[in-house]
């Protein structure tokens, strides 16, 4: 029987979606492995308490509630010594979290001082026999791997979206703990810059706009913005052409070495579909393209093609979106 | 400043992989390998740091089989001082045991800052370089996409889901490199003239057992082939049509 350890990723006060999806699959890990209890370090700002209703409603049978004032930025280096001191007071088969830009840092530290084997940006996590076995995507997402994770106590984290957070309501029990010191040099944050408000992250929107060089000129950007608008939901993302060119910021960027999206509808605008893009987003429920130039590779991979000029196709598609949501 | 740059060496992410004969791993034959790209931004982040000051020392390290070291010498043709290869048949796909390894080297090396590109195009795990900062009990920075060192503190630029962070770290220092901090130079002549000449010291890896082990490579199912609807202005509604009664996405 095993039990399961999950840290639940909140940022500045509020719960992020993984969080959930890792106590999901914490649930499904803890029942695999013989009906283990699925605990879970709750940490924040004071206030984060708020925060555990929806844990419970998720599967958590503890919660571990550190509330302190430091924690209103991401302070790595005692959120890992708490959780790795929690780790060190229970028998657990497994550490979970999300393969978050906070989750990415705080594995590895993690892993490191339990000396515990770690496999990161999972799709799922099974037992077989003595060992763990997580699916994981390497070479871009260009191969899938099965790794086995041997010893009594594995770190994993999980690539965000790819495990539905399910509803599993448990009577929670709450322990308050503190906050372990951190050591004496550390990193500090002295800035935090929010992006772009009313707007979904890449990562969470179910459908994201994205342009490339084919709109021209930055300016033209717009009418990526304004399809993005048409279907209320949508997030903006943009190829690494258009990023070097500083006509978006490089956080926008989709690929290889930027975001990796899977969102339900993909809309690639004047993006010629490199290898390097594609491994980005091929992953990406139902994906649009539209490219005045029909060889475009991105055509491969796209469910429905227009050829045509962005400059008149996308206001027009603006249009037909914003009529159909408006009558449907 | 004394600088430590670890480099990987992946194959070219352009290849169009194969599954090898054991079902375990991917067909090398035929694929051509480099120095993994955020780790060649990582050795050019620690060239422009000592250029900027104005000198310094930066030597890069490697695990891997002997062909590691032909990535060790492009980055020394790169302007990188020296290079220590840590000799393994193969590089394991536990990343705590190549931070074990590379921690062991860098331990007693007395560097101010070490970097390590924020992941592996290979792996794609993004373990290494935090799991070796938190082996030699230094601060890390993970994934900086802007950094910067003056005296004996550096700042960096983080990017968040939607938002990014500022930070700053005193050194001694690890950082691990995002795109955006600085694109390799390619080698001059001159560089790569220079670099046969430059030390390359040679060891075995600390490795140790790795625990995490690869069971099985795939490749992904392949998308349904791709289908163009129409051109123009005039293929709209076919494509609103489709992305309501088909795709079911409006
Ligand atoms: C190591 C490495 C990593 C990389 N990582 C990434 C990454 O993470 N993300 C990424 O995106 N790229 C990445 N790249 C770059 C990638 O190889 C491509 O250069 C880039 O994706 C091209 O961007 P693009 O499609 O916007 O531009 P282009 O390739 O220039 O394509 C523009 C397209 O617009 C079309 N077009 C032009 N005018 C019009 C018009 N009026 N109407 C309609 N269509 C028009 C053209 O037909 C063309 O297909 C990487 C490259 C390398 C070497
Ligand atoms: N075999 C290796 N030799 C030297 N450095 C490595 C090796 N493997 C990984 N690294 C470093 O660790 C970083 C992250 O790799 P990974 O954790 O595999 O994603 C790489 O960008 C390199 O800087």
């Amino acid at each position: 029987m095993g039990n399961v350890l999950v840290w639940a990723e909140s940022r500045g006060g509020e719960l992020r979606k993984v969080a959930l999806e890792a106590v999901t699959a914490a649930r499904r890990l803890a029942g695999a492995t013989g009906g283990g209890e699925v605990h879970v370090v709750l940490a924040g700002p004071p206030g984060i308490a708020a925060r555990s209703t929806d844990l419970a409603t998720h599967g958590a049978d503890v919660i571990f509630l550190v509330e302190a004032p430091e924690l209103a930025t991401f302070a790595r280096e005692a959120l890992a010594a708490t959780i790795v001191g929690r780790a060190r007071a229970g028998e657990y088969r497994a550490v979970l979290l999300g393969f978050s830009a906070q989750g990415r840092d705080l594995g590895p530290r993690i892993a490191a001082r339990l000396d515990a084997p770690i496999a990161t940006d999972v799709l799922d996590a099974t037992p077989a026999g003595d060992s763990l076995v997580v699916t994981h995507p390497a070479y871009a997402n260009k191969v899938l791997l099965s790794l086995a994770i041997a010893g009594p106590l594995a770190v994993i984290s999980v690539r965000p979206g790819a495990i539905a957070a399910v509803e599993s309501p448990t009577s929670a029990r709450t322990e308050a703990i503190a906050l372990a010191a951190a050591p004496a040099a550390v990193v500090t944050v002295t800035e935090v810059k929010e992006g772009a408000k009313g707007r979904p992250d890449l990562g969470d929107a179910p459908v994201i706009v994205a342009g490339g060089r084919g709109l021209k000129a930055a300016e033209n950007f717009r009418i990526v913005e304004e399809l993005a608008d048409a279907f209320g939901n949508a997030a903006v993302g943009a190829t690494r052409a258009v990023t070097d060119d500083g006509w978006r910021p490089h956080s926008d960027q989709i690929g290889q070495t930027g975001r990796q999206v899977s969102p339900q509808l993909y809309v690639a605008i004047g993006i010629s579909g490199a290898i390097q893009h594609l491994a980005g987003m091929r992953a990406s429920r139902t994906i649009v393209a539209i490219n005045k130039d029909k060889e475009a590779p991105i055509f491969k991979v796209a469910d429905y093609g227009i050829v045509g000029d962005v400059l008149e196709v996308v206001p027009a598609l603006t249009l037909a979106v914003r009529q159909a949501r408006a009558s449907g | 400043m004394k600088i430590a740059v670890c480099i990987k060496r992946t194959p070219d992410s352009e290849s169009r992989f194969r599954i090898a004969a054991s079902g375990a791993a991917i067909d090398d034959t035929g694929l051509k390998f480099d120095i993994d790209d955020f780790a060649g931004y990582a050795v050019e982040a620690a060239l422009q740091i000592n250029e900027k000051a104005g000198g310094g020392e930066s030597v890069v390290i490697a695990i891997g089989p002997d062909s590691v070291q032909e990535s060790l010498r492009k980055a020394m043709s790169m302007g990188v001082d020296r290079a220590v290869h840590l000799k393994a048949d193969a590089v394991p796909a536990d990343g705590i045991a190549i931070a074990k390894a590379l921690a062991a080297e860098l331990q007693s090396g007395g560097f101010d800052l070490v970097l390590f590109g924020k992941h592996s195009f290979d792996s794609s795990s993004a373990v290494v370089g935090t799991a070796t900062a938190e082996l030699l009990g230094v601060p890390c920075v993970t994934a900086a996409s802007e950094l910067s060192v003056t005296g004996g503190t550096g700042v960096a630029r983080r990017e968040l889901e939607g938002a990014a962070e500022l930070v700053s770290f005193p050194l001694p220092a690890v950082v691990t490199i995002d795109e955006g901090v600085a694109r390799p130079r390619y080698p001059s002549l001159k560089g790569i003239m220079a670099a046969k000449k430059k030390p390359l010291e040679t060891k075995p890896a600390q490795l140790g057992a790795a625990r995490v082990t690869v069971q099985k490579a795939q490749l992904p199912p392949e998308r349904p082939a791709g289908r163009i609807i129409g051109e123009g202005v005039a293929a709209v509604p076919e494509l609103v049509r489709l992305l309501q009664t088909e795709a079911k996405v409006l």
